[in-house]
């Protein structure tokens, strides 16, 4: 039990810098980093040896499907949390989406869906400007369009449920490519490009950089006002395509119960894959497992013939046990 | 119910988030002034100037039956908004509320068959406890009160589900039991709720302006670094707020039974939320440190008397209420942040 006479494994760049594997599991930073990928795995592993019929193609689809529009969703929030932000109008923003959709339909699939791409922006415009040039705070900015957006899809509504047969917008829910649904692509594809954007390009740079410390990244010449704008923009267009999804794959437009307790699906995706809620680092593909391990987890107890209230205390278990993971160390 | 002064206690200097929260000394001057009341009583304005003009406008909104639906109906948020005040002026937040809210009333409205004692004591021991543990969590465990009451909101859903067979059962309150009593009962017309309501926000006003444990709760807000260099007992104030927050919520939740006879379960979703809405609202700042008791109230009857003109004017569907109780959340807000700022660059 010498860690340190090992020589160092070095395939690793990332913070485990002790050297023998048996010390990286003792670093509580590895957890936060791996953990929630450890937890996927033993959930698959716990389902491949006791669950009937879990291991299977239908199921992975079934479950990919329903976890689709919360990674969406959650893809955007990551990039808001890494700004040391939050944004809780995500719910109101799919409502409001969905709301727009059979009000432009008979001009046409593409425009109806400008329109409600266009709605999920001007939200998210509302909230970052809320932020960044009013300098509210993200919670309170973002609690006003979670309180009046909602309200406000179901004005344009009038208060109704309203049925899709647009078959080209329908497809977008049923349809499926190389025996993958569309919207697992979608969701697929976005989780890449907001990796890459994070990763590889000024703008997610200047995101962990606005998150890490403002006022520093204010000196440093980053354009702070338009980073938090953009983020939130993103975060509303993404929850508005969420929104266009469901609609798509439930064949009716709900506005009054369209993504509600969204934004805590979301947070909770985005906290238990390991990103830090003060912000200064966004974890994409870890935001991804976040989401999968809760569905997963959901099935599997009710696989298990567990009642949904159990799924639900389990989940907050996991909630607190991420967080605790990732809480700050120092002593106060 | 007067206004609460912001840590006039604290000796040290505090370095609060929010810097100059009633700016001491002779340099205060009209304008300042102004804005000062402006940011603490503009609320009680506004509730003031609604109030008037709608009772010119609709009659029926004057009457005195119409003024104890209104009343009735907000009690039930104030109390819970009177435990979010508490913890957001300590600088932390409070999502369980509105599950909490809901598990009280069906415990209680369970525990009514055993007598009134049971059926207050229970929900109280339970949401309290659930209050405890968030405040351990959040004070011992330091972490974000954000995330721990967000998971005890799903939490306390689950044991709600739990206890109804995932919401298949409904525990009535038998009938003409002194439980139920006191959420139909009244004082002068004015149900126990209200005047339950009323008397906790006087204690708690008592309690913030002229207790230790109050200016603590500014001084937590203000700056918990500073808060704990003092010796103040920082982790124990955030574990007590909590806990209040717990143990009102729970008796807001066992209150809304008795007035149902009902323990129902899809009550509170969304409740932290309005209640979250009604403290802001009232002028207590989200970063903590400065706030009151009595502005949440105003807060809490402002949200009311919307729902009710909404209701009123019937020709608007209930969607609009919660446009206009977000745009009023978006101007006060926005208002508040321009009076502070311009209340600091002097």
């Amino acid at each position: 039990m010498t860690p340190t006479a090992v020589a160092p494994p070095a395939k690793s760049d990332k913070p485990p810098k002790s050297a023998s594997p048996l010390a990286r599991l003792r670093d509580p930073s590895w957890y936060q980093r791996y953990g929630v990928y450890v937890a996927v795995a033993v959930v698959l592993l716990f389902n491949a040896l006791f669950t009937e019929h879990f291991m299977t193609a239908d199921n992975f689809r079934t479950q990919l499907v329903q976890v689709a529009p919360i990674v969406i969703v959650a893809l955007g929030m990551a990039l808001v949390i890494g700004t040391e932000g939050v944004d809780l109008s995500v719910g109101s923003t799919m409502a409001l989406a969905a709301a727009f959709l059979p009000l432009y339909l008979g001009y046409g699939l593409v425009p109806a869906l400008v329109v409600s791409l266009l709605a999920g922006a001007v939200v998210g415009a509302v909230n970052g400007a809320l932020v960044s040039l009013v300098g509210l705070q993200p919670i309170v900015a973002t609690l006003a369009l979670f309180v009046g957006g909602r309200g406000l899809a179901l004005v344009m509504a009038d208060g109704q449920l309203k049925q899709i047969v647009n078959p080209d917008l329908l497809s977008l829910g049923t349809g499926s490519f190389l025996g993958i649904p569309l919207v697992v692509w979608i969701a697929g594809i976005l989780a890449v490009a907001v990796a890459f954007l994070v990763q590889r390009t000024t703008f997610g740079r200047q995101v962990v950089a606005v998150g890490g410390n403002r006022s520093a990244a204010a000196l440093a010449g980053l354009p702070v006002k338009r980073v938090l704008i953009g983020v939130y923009v993103i975060c509303g267009i993404l929850a508005a395509l969420a929104g266009i999804l469901a609609t798509a794959r439930l064949t009716a437009s709900d506005p009054s119960s369209l993504g509600t307790l969204m934004e805590l699906s979301a947070i909770t995706a985005v906290v238990v894959g390991g990103t830090p809620l003060n912000g200064g680092s966004v974890r994409v593909l870890g935001t991804v497992a976040g989401a999968l391990l809760m569905q997963l987890l959901r099935a599997t107890l009710v696989k298990h013939d567990l009642p949904d209230s159990t799924a639900q205390i389990a989940q907050a278990a996991i909630i607190i046990a991420a967080v605790y993971v990732a809480r700050e160390r120092r002593s106060r | 119910m007067n206004e609460t002064k912001p840590v006039t206690a604290a000796p040290a200097p505090v370095p609060a988030k929010t810097p100059a929260v009633r700016p001491a000394g002779p340099q205060r001057t009209g304008r300042l002034r102004v804005a000062e009341l402006l940011q603490r009583q503009g609320v009680l304005a506004v509730l003031l100037t609604v109030v008037i003009a709608a009772s010119f406008i609709y009659p029926t909104f004057a009457s005195l039956d119409n003024a104890r639906g209104v009343t009735i109906q907000a009690s039930f948020l104030a109390v819970v908004a009177l435990g979010m005040t508490m913890v957001i002026i300590t600088g932390g937040i409070d999502l369980s509320v509105g599950s909490v809210f809901a598990l009280g009333g069906v415990i209680a409205a369970w525990a009514s068959q055993y007598g009134f004692l049971a059926a207050l004591l229970l929900p109280l021991v339970v949401c309290g406890g659930i209050g405890l543990l968030n405040g351990l969590l959040i004070a011992r465990g330091n972490m974000a009160p954000f995330i721990v009451t967000l998971a005890t909101l799903l939490g306390a859903r689950g044991l709600l589900l739990a206890l109804t067979d995932e919401g298949a059962t409904t525990y009535l309150v038998p009938k003409d039991s002194a439980f139920g009593e006191l959420g139909q009962g009244s004082v002068w017309g004015f149900g126990y709720p209200i005047v339950i309501a009323l008397v906790l926000f006087g204690a708690g006003g008592l309690v913030l302006q002229r207790t230790s444990f109050g200016q603590t709760l500014f001084a937590v807000g203000g700056s918990s670094d500073a808060a704990t260099l003092m010796g103040l007992p920082v982790a124990r104030t955030k574990i007590l707020v909590y806990t209040l927050s717990g143990l009102l919520a729970g008796l807001a939740g066992a209150l809304n039974a008795a007035r149902l006879s009902s323990g129902v379960t899809i009550v509170g979703v969304g409740m932290e939320l309005d209640a979250i809405s009604a403290v802001v609202i009232g002028g207590t700042l989200l970063v903590g440190g400065a706030g009151s008791i009595s502005g949440t109230l105003w807060g809490v009857l402002l949200l009311a008397v919307i729902q009710n003109l909404i209701n009123q004017i019937g020709s608007l569907n209930s969607s609009y209420q919660s446009v206009v109780s977000g745009g009023f959340l978006v101007v006060v807000v926005v208002a508040q942040r321009y009076l502070a700022r311009s209340r600091r660059s002097t």
